[in-house]
């Protein structure tokens, strides 16, 4: 029986580049030059580890975003998934959180899956929470921020490294699973993938397909609102000194100023 | 006047400190009442007591230590139905820890409710609690309502002073009754993290990083010294970490701890955006850095254009003279 692997990744602002806001408070994400996440490359790596050790396994990606939002699946799909899922909607503009889990479970249980995996949290958003949520949507055990992944016999195992403690855990399949950074590097595409990516099938749904309700989405279906966002002014420039032999010295004499000594 | 949820993160019956500066902010809105859970949650009373929880709500079953998250979801969730059927409840209030902000967005699904992450700030408001949260690497600060249900908000550590402000405490048992999921991951095992013996990376007043620039395990121990006589915790960049210098659980940055503290004090660290989404909020930057361009020198209050391995010990020393 086939292990039917959802990738969820996410299309974002490059981090380096000069991230803002749009006026209506939603990420400007037609403005800036975007990717995709680079913690959901470690999603993808993981799926495909998972794939190569179980007999048969098929990787779908799956990205609710908008037109742009492709190139994170190509990019997927360039190191080795099979087949890519692309949601996207004029309605969903502006989604928060809890909406953006409802759209992903539906499209999830409409993929069909064995084990869900994504990444520790997205780039821009950085809540980290989508995998937990979508875990409670589809009644699922959630088997997060794992280190360490390994799925055998219908079962998944992993290592997650917690705040005061390292755990061990199990939860038998279907399952949500999220992966940290330390779970192992991302492959790079090869020529032959990137290749091979242009031919692999992208299927394109919207909110009827998923029979989701424009109001339960977007940004007057969010359960939160943005007041308001202001640029923090830029840190007022210090003092640099160069170290000619007392720099140390220097230094903890600032440090006595500002009463840290 | 209504009444706030606090989450409690505790070790064992000790408080962790975001709890009680949870307590700070969850009075400005009404009357704590906090939420313990698993071993030695009877134990915290006394300590959420003296920081103005004027009930305790205790479970110490089992579950919340041999499964992961969803029993916590299943306790905070008879926690709220228990507390709106007696009055009104104006927020839930949990530590953004990675675990309890889980916690926080499956209860908000379940309630129906808006949840916000990673708050720095809570104030009250005729519309209810407005979260401040720090975004882009925090270049940008945004104030956030939850416009839907009972406010579930998640709080980063060092976002508001812990005050003793003593009341009641009183311990109630917390009758829960859990879901179907509660079962569905175990916890085979636990390794608990080693103390070192210096404060908590995410709680600690000052924080002393080391990068790629400290070039190897063996000379973490400036760096350490240098935490120590400050009274300090030690922190690394995703560089030193991925050398295998130092713990994953030392990494300050984006996918490592985010700290606040009042003096971040950055040792041959570039100042990549990632470790800058970590460290951005500190009170009080400096940094040593040989390469004058290095963009950590944006960010300083002070910085030392220099090899560490002169400045570091030289500062380690200096301390140690001046406080005898
Ligand atoms: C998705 C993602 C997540 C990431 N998450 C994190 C994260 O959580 N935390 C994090 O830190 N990074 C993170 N990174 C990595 C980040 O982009 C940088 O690569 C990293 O922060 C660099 O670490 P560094 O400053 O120690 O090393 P470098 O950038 O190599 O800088 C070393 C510095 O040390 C200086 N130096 C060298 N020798 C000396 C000396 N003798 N004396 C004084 N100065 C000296 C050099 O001038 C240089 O400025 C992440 C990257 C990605 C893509
Ligand atoms: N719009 C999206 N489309 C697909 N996957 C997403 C989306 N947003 C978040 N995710 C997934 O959820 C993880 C955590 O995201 P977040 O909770 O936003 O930090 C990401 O690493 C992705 O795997």
């Amino acid at each position: 029986m086939s292990l039917r692997i959802v990738v969820t990744v996410k299309y974002v602002p490059d981090a380096t580049g000069d991230r803002h806001f749009a006026e209506d408070l939603t990420v400007d994400r037609d403005d800036v030059d975007g990717l995709l996440s680079e913690l959901d490359e470690y999603a993808v790596e993981q799926a495909l580890q998972i794939a190569d050790e179980a007999d048969d396994a098929e990787i779908t990606v799956l990205t609710v975003g908008p037109e742009d939002a492709k190139d994170a699946l190509r990019k997927a799909l360039s190191m080795g998934a099979d087949k890519a899922i692309h949601v996207e909607d004029d309605d969903l503009h502006g989604t928060d959180a809890i909406g953006t889990s409802l759209v992903l479970a539906k499209a999830i249980e409409k993929a069909g899956y064995d084990l869900v995996i994504s990444g520790m949290a997205s780039t821009d958003g950085t809540m980290g929470v989508l995998p937990a949520l979508v875990a409670e949507r589809l009644g699922v055990p959630q088997v997060t921020l794992l280190s360490e992944v390994s799925v055998a016999d219908g079962v998944v195992k992993g290592r997650r490294d917690g705040d005061t403690a390292s755990e061990q855990l199990e939860a038998s399949l279907p399952a949500v699973v999220s992966v940290t950074d330390q779970s192992g590097e991302a492959r790079y595409p090869s020529f032959k993938g990137i290749m091979a990516a242009k031919k692999k099938p992208v299927q394109s749904w919207d909110l009827e397909d998923l029979e989701i309700e424009a109001d339960e989405v977007g940004l007057d279906g969010s359960w939160t609102t943005v007041d308001s966002a202001t640029e923090r002014p830029a840190r007022t420039a210090g003092t640099i000194v160069k170290d000619e032999g007392e720099g140390g010295k220097q230094l903890a004499e600032f440090l006595v100023g500002q009463k840290f000594i | 006047m209504a009444e706030v949820l606090v989450y409690v993160d505790h070790v064992d019956g000790a408080v962790r400190k975001p709890t009680l500066e949870l307590l700070t902010l969850a009075r400005r809105i009404g009357d704590p009442v906090a939420v313990a859970l698993g071993a030695g949650a009877a134990n915290t009373a006394a300590t959420l007591a003296e920081h103005g929880a004027v009930k305790v709500l205790t479970d110490e079953a089992a579950e919340y230590a041999d499964y992961l998250v969803v029993p916590k979801v299943d306790a905070l969730q008879a926690a709220v139905e228990a507390v709106s059927a007696a009055g009104s409840l104006a927020a839930v209030l949990v530590p953004s820890s990675a675990e309890a902000k889980e916690i926080a967005a499956r209860l908000a699904l379940r309630i129906g409710s808006g949840v916000i992450t990673d708050a720095v700030d809570v104030e009250a408001d005729d519309k209810g609690p407005v979260a401040t949260q720090s975004v882009f690497a925090a270049s940008y600060s945004t104030k956030t309502r939850v416009s839907k249900g009972t406010p579930v908000i998640t709080v980063k550590p060092n976002s508001a002073p812990v005050e003793a402000a003593p009341a009641a405490g009183t311990v109630e048992a917390l009758s829960v009754t859990f879901s179907a999921q509660a079962t569905g991951t175990k916890v085979t095992g636990r390794t608990p993290r080693e103390s070192t013996g210096r404060p908590e990376l995410t709680e600690a007043a000052i924080v002393v990083s080391g990068g790629r620039g400290v070039n190897g395990s063996e000379n973490f121990s400036i760096i350490e010294a240098l935490a120590d006589s400050l009274g300090a915790a030690v922190g690394a960049s995703r560089a030193a970490v991925d050398a295998g210098w130092y713990p994953h659980t030392n990494q300050v940055g984006q996918t490592g701890k985010s700290v606040s503290p009042q003096l971040y004090i950055a040792n041959g660290i570039s100042g990549a955006i990632q470790h800058r989404a970590g460290m951005q909020t500190s009170k009080t930057i400096v940094a040593v850095n040989k390469d004058a361009e290095a963009p950590i020198f944006d960010l300083v209050d002070y910085g030392v254009v220099g090899d560490l391995f002169e400045v570091v010990p030289q500062l380690t020393e200096e301390i140690k003279t001046r406080k005898g």
